[in-house]
């Protein structure tokens, strides 16, 4: 054991991923040490300075091109990129998740494992203070993504991926209304997660009989040999896609996330539909741009095939549906469907249109659910389309704003929802995609029905008796919904320093 | 060229009604007449920057002149490009003139206990700015733009303060508009990529000749697509009627007035300038569609009961003439079809303003609720009478100089095309007459009396609305030739893109009709 070689460790090229985690230890001994009633204040704030501090950390090191601790993390423009919008849009989610003014204690309850409609349980769901272990499980989350696009290695990757995935299984299940819709959630998304994760894992094994490695380089030269067993090779590289493309949420490996960003507290389905959704696409865009391009032209027509799939089943279910949560479901499935799109154009404005529309696409995102959580009734969140109707007379302002972020969902231009559309498109074009452009294109038109109908719901139709009135939310979410329409707004009229950003940045290391 | 070109007319006439609009949103609900009077003030100082912009441009310059240019994204080489040629200017000052009439006529028309009156009055100057900046965009991201942004106002306008069926027909308006759009959508990225990474038009136009056939004609099918959407052409044109009946009368001048001559322009400068070989390939399937859109829209003019759908299906029928003078590709047709467009909105929108009056009085639009108004109202009705005459293209009136144009530029090179189009005047006299006799003459309806507003003849407002329209309509009726001096050079520029020779020129240079 003498001449075991430590490999060297670049700690501040790591220093997010450290400090996250770090910030999320502490949380835990706060919880343990605190009086519970101090507790939600100083959870937020180390909590929110953690994320701060880390995207400090990111832009302090923006020039870092290294790959370290023996191959397992690369830092190179990309994974800092995606990092600081993991963090920017972690902080905006940390906003809604902080939010106690809305609902008496939040929008978690104290104990997930209190029998549903037992008299306990009616108790915790009407006055009980809030949980404040949501803070460490979201930065244990956020830190795992952080890892997620940075993994040079498909082990460091199936870590980071159980890190980020863990936590957020746990906080679906902690909504204080609708609590047996909140824990089907949860199991759910439990079970289906862990097969994906499975499927995820099997593949690494598969890649490394294949390659004879895990890291991505090793796999890269070994894709490009050109005596190899294909078997091995295409059923990893098809069942590593399949777990990743089920955190993206595409069709068809998209069955859970309705159910999920219906159920789950609004908070963390916004977080989800922002955050995970940057850091899963994050992930895919390293595996086929670093490990896999040798094969682009074999996976490119399947992975298109599921893309087409994607803006269909997104575009075409989302028409029909009644639940403003899961309608935003399906709209972020088509979504996926849009950024894969941008990521098959397997060029290097394929990999900086991805980039931008995951920026735009989040925070936009979380946007709409922050004004979801502030439509409410005696029961919660009115999330039922109908109940909506007439919101644009009593209170125009969030109606506006939401208006605005349908609008920017459409693809109207001067908004971040246009941009970032062009700009995948056009490298899907450049990269001789044509054909999921046109199929993009007929899904937006199909799309534009149900954000229009929410528009028309708002606006023109008359206020009922059942119009639920929107609460007046506190600082931390109106900070967050003046913070997601800003940015909607200015990428849209103003692209060029973002999508200057993501050029700089789309180079990967191998 | 120094001097009073260099002044950045086309971005300030863009913007300045986006400041306005700003302004009049935020007056308070309770201030309605306040947020009318700054509005009509700041629409009627557009009018007055364009009238200068109509003197400073000069006829036999440049094609394209008071050209601004500024950096917008960099990444896509996408500028805030602005220039206008004859064609866009003559548009500019149309919607320069209509917007300040369609103010003074929307005065009364929004009942503030329902709606927000400053809201309104906002939204009329945000479609101004969209609509000033679609024809002055010389770049074709920025046309893009403004060409989708422009539905948003109008949705509003048309869902928020229209008639029954509103809903329905905002919907319809825009999810039609935005699939045409879309279309174009697709075609503008293509653009980019066959045109060198490139946005601006000029950039665009010199490469144009080098475009693979193939790829020219399936990136021209985007344009037409959405163009003829807009415009609209037959089959496309279902919207529209939907649309001209739910919307408040003077939104419906400006958009039949305006908001669809964009598409007839989108064709003449992108169509047709960029796409040449592919205009010349599509053409004939043109042509048949705008004949085809005349006879049909005109018959089904003839047999509508509600006055704001029969006006909406004559201008269904007149943008047939103006797609059939853009594809015969003479000059003296494609004179005629811009002339058209103005002679159009001035025409049809002041026939939507007029039949509005009388729907605003009678509380319906239905044509049998009608019946003898002229003895009640007969000063309003002889106005009536005077829109339908226009409409219908009658000598004296600006419209038969164009329809005329349109005719012979076609008659020279697709005979019978020109001669179908010729039953559509007789189909228009017989839906404008019929339409006017139905209405204000004959036997006069006692229902119509029991209307205690009917009583009221034109008041002095409505007075001014028409006024200016017509006085234009009768001017340039007997003296087109300051319009056709702008409109000419351009056109003749645009036919030279396209490629086409004239046969034998006769004589229209000079405005004149030949005899």
């Amino acid at each position: 054991m003498e001449d075991l070689q430590l490999p060297a460790i670049n700690y501040g090229a790591l220093s997010p991923m450290l400090i996250l985690f770090g910030a999320a230890c502490l949380g835990i001994l706060l919880e343990a040490f605190l009086p519970r009633g101090r507790r939600n204040a100083i959870q937020l704030t180390v909590a929110l300075v953690a994320l701060v501090a880390a995207l400090v950390a990111v832009i302090l090191g923006r020039n870092t091109r290294v790959v370290t601790i023996g191959g397992a993390v690369a830092i190179d423009g990309p994974t800092l990129f995606l990092q600081g919008s993991i963090l920017l849009l972690g902080v905006v989610s940390l906003l809604l998740i902080g939010e106690r003014a809305v609902e008496n204690g939040g929008a978690f309850v104290s104990q997930a494992a209190l029998t549903v409609g037992s008299e306990k349980d009616l108790r915790q769901a009407g006055s009980a203070p809030g949980n404040t272990e949501v803070y460490p499980l979201t930065m244990f989350s956020l830190g795992g993504m952080l890892l997620f696009v940075a993994a040079n290695d498909l082990l460091t990757m199936f870590i980071a991926l159980e890190v980020l995935s863990l936590p957020l299984y746990l906080l679906c299940a902690l909504a204080r209304r609708r609590r047996l819709l909140s824990q089907e959630a949860a199991l759910k998304y439990f079970l289906l997660g862990s097969y994906a994760s499975a499927f995820f894992l099997f593949g690494v094994a598969l890649i490394y009989g294949f390659a004879g490695a895990v890291d991505l380089a090793s796999i890269h030269a070994a894709v490009a040999d050109p005596v190899r067993n294909e078997v091995l090779l295409f059923g990893g590289l098809a069942l590593v896609a399949i777990g990743l493309l089920f955190k993206t949420a595409a069709a068809p490996f998209h069955v859970w996330t309705p159910d999920v960003y219906q159920g789950a507290p609004t908070p963390i389905t916004a977080l989800m539909a922002a955050c995970t959704k940057v850091a899963a696409f994050g992930a895919l865009l390293r595996i086929l741009y670093v490990a896999f391009d040798g094969v682009r032209w074999d996976f490119q027509p399947v992975l298109g095939a599921i893309a087409v799939l994607t803006m269909l089943t997104g575009a075409i279910l989302a028409v029909t549906q009644t639940d403003m949560k899961r309608l935003l479901a399906y709209s972020s499935i088509a979504n996926a469907g849009y950024l894969l799109v941008g990521v098959l154009a397997l060029n290097k404005e394929g990999l900086s249109s991805t980039m931008f529309y995951l920026v735009a696409y989040g925070f936009s995102v979380l946007a709409a659910f922050g004004i979801v959580s502030l439509v409410r009734d005696a029961d919660g969140e009115a999330t039922h389309l109908s109940r909506w109707a007439g919101l644009g007379r009593r209170n125009p302002l969030y109606a506006g704003a939401f208006s605005f972020i349908m609008l920017a969902f459409a693809g109207i231009p001067l908004t971040s929802g246009f941009t970032s559309k062009f700009a995948v498109f056009g490298a899907a074009i450049e990269g001789g995609q044509t054909w999921l452009v046109i199929v993009g294109v007929i899904t937006s038109m199909v799309l534009a029905f149900p954000y229009l109908r929410v528009i028309v719901m708002m606006w023109l139709s008359e206020p009922g008796e059942s119009t639920p009135t929107v609460s007046i939310p506190g600082f931390l979410t109106s900070a967050a919904l003046v913070i997601g329409v800003i940015v909607t707004l200015a990428l849209g009229v103003v692209p060029a320093p973002l999508l200057d950003l993501t050029n700089d940045a789309a180079q990967f290391v191998r | 060229m120094v001097g009073v070109t260099d002044f950045p007319f086309l971005s300030i006439l863009t913007l300045f009604p986006l400041v306005g609009a700003a302004v009049v949103a935020f007056i308070p609900k309770t201030r309605g007449q306040l947020a009318k009077a700054i509005a009509l003030g700041w629409s009627l100082a557009v009018l007055a920057l364009s009238i200068v912009m109509w003197i400073a441009f000069e006829a036999r310059g440049d094609r394209f002149q008071f050209r601004e240019s500024y950096q917008w994204i960099p990444t896509w080489d996408a500028r805030f490009t602005f220039a206008a040629d004859g064609i866009a200017l003559v548009m500019l000052m149309l919607i320069a003139i209509l917007v300040p009439v369609v103010i003074l006529a929307s005065w009364n028309d929004i009942d503030e206990t329902q709606r927000s009156v400053p809201v309104y009055f906002a939204l009329l100057l945000a479609l101004e700015c969209t609509m000033i900046g679609v024809f002055a965009a010389a770049d074709v991201f920025l046309f893009y733009v403004f060409f989708e942004v422009m539905l948003v106002p109008m949705y509003f306008i048309i869902g928020s303060y229209g008639g029954a069926r509103r809903q329905y027909a905002a919907v319809k308006f825009f999810l039609y508009s935005l699939v045409g759009g879309l279309f174009m959508l697709a075609a503008v990225i293509g653009l980019w990529v066959v045109g060198g990474n490139t946005f601006d038009w000029q950039k665009l136009s010199d490469v144009s000749a080098a475009f693979d056939t193939g790829t020219a004609r399936w990136l021209f099918l985007g344009f037409f697509i959405a163009f003829a959407v807009k415009a609209p052409f037959f089959p496309f044109h279902t919207w529209l009627p939907d649309a001209g009946v739910a919307a408040p009368a003077p939104a419906a001048a400006l958009l039949v007035g305006v908001l669809d001559k964009v598409g007839t322009f989108g064709i003449l400068r992108y169509c047709l300038s960029l796409f040449p070989e592919a205009s010349r390939w599509f053409a004939p399937a043109a042509l048949i569609l705008g004949v085809i859109g005349i006879i049909y829209a005109a018959l089904l003019a003839v047999g509508q009961h509600d006055l704001k759908r029969l006006v909406s299906y004559t201008s269904i029928a007149h943008f047939g003439f103006i797609g059939i003078g853009i594809f015969a590709f003479t000059t003296q047709a494609g004179t005629g079809a811009v002339l058209y467009m103005v002679n159009h909105g001035l025409a049809t929108g002041l026939l939507f303003l007029v039949v509005g009056m009388f729907v605003a009085r009678r509380g319906s639009a239905l044509v049998s609720d009608f019946g003898g108004a002229g003895k009640l109202v007969p000063v309003l009705a002889g106005v009536l009478f005077f829109a339908g005459l226009a409409s219908l293209a009658l000598p004296g009136t600006a419209p038969f100089v164009s329809e005329f144009l349109v005719l012979i530029g076609t008659f020279t090179v697709h005979k019978v095309y020109a001669v179908i189009a010729t039953v559509g005047i007789i189909l228009a006299a017989a839906y404008v007459l019929w339409m006017v006799q139905r209405t204000t003459q004959g036997t006069l309806n006692p229902m119509l009396v029991a209307v205690p507003a009917m009583h009221k003849d034109i008041s002095l407002r409505e007075k001014v609305v028409v006024a200016p329209l017509i006085v234009l309509l009768l001017v340039l009726g007997f003296y087109p030739k300051p319009v056709t001096d702008v409109i000419n050079p351009a056109v003749e520029a645009t036919m030279q893109d396209v490629g086409t020779t004239d046969p034998a020129p006769t004589a229209v240079a000079n405005g004149k009709v030949a005899p």
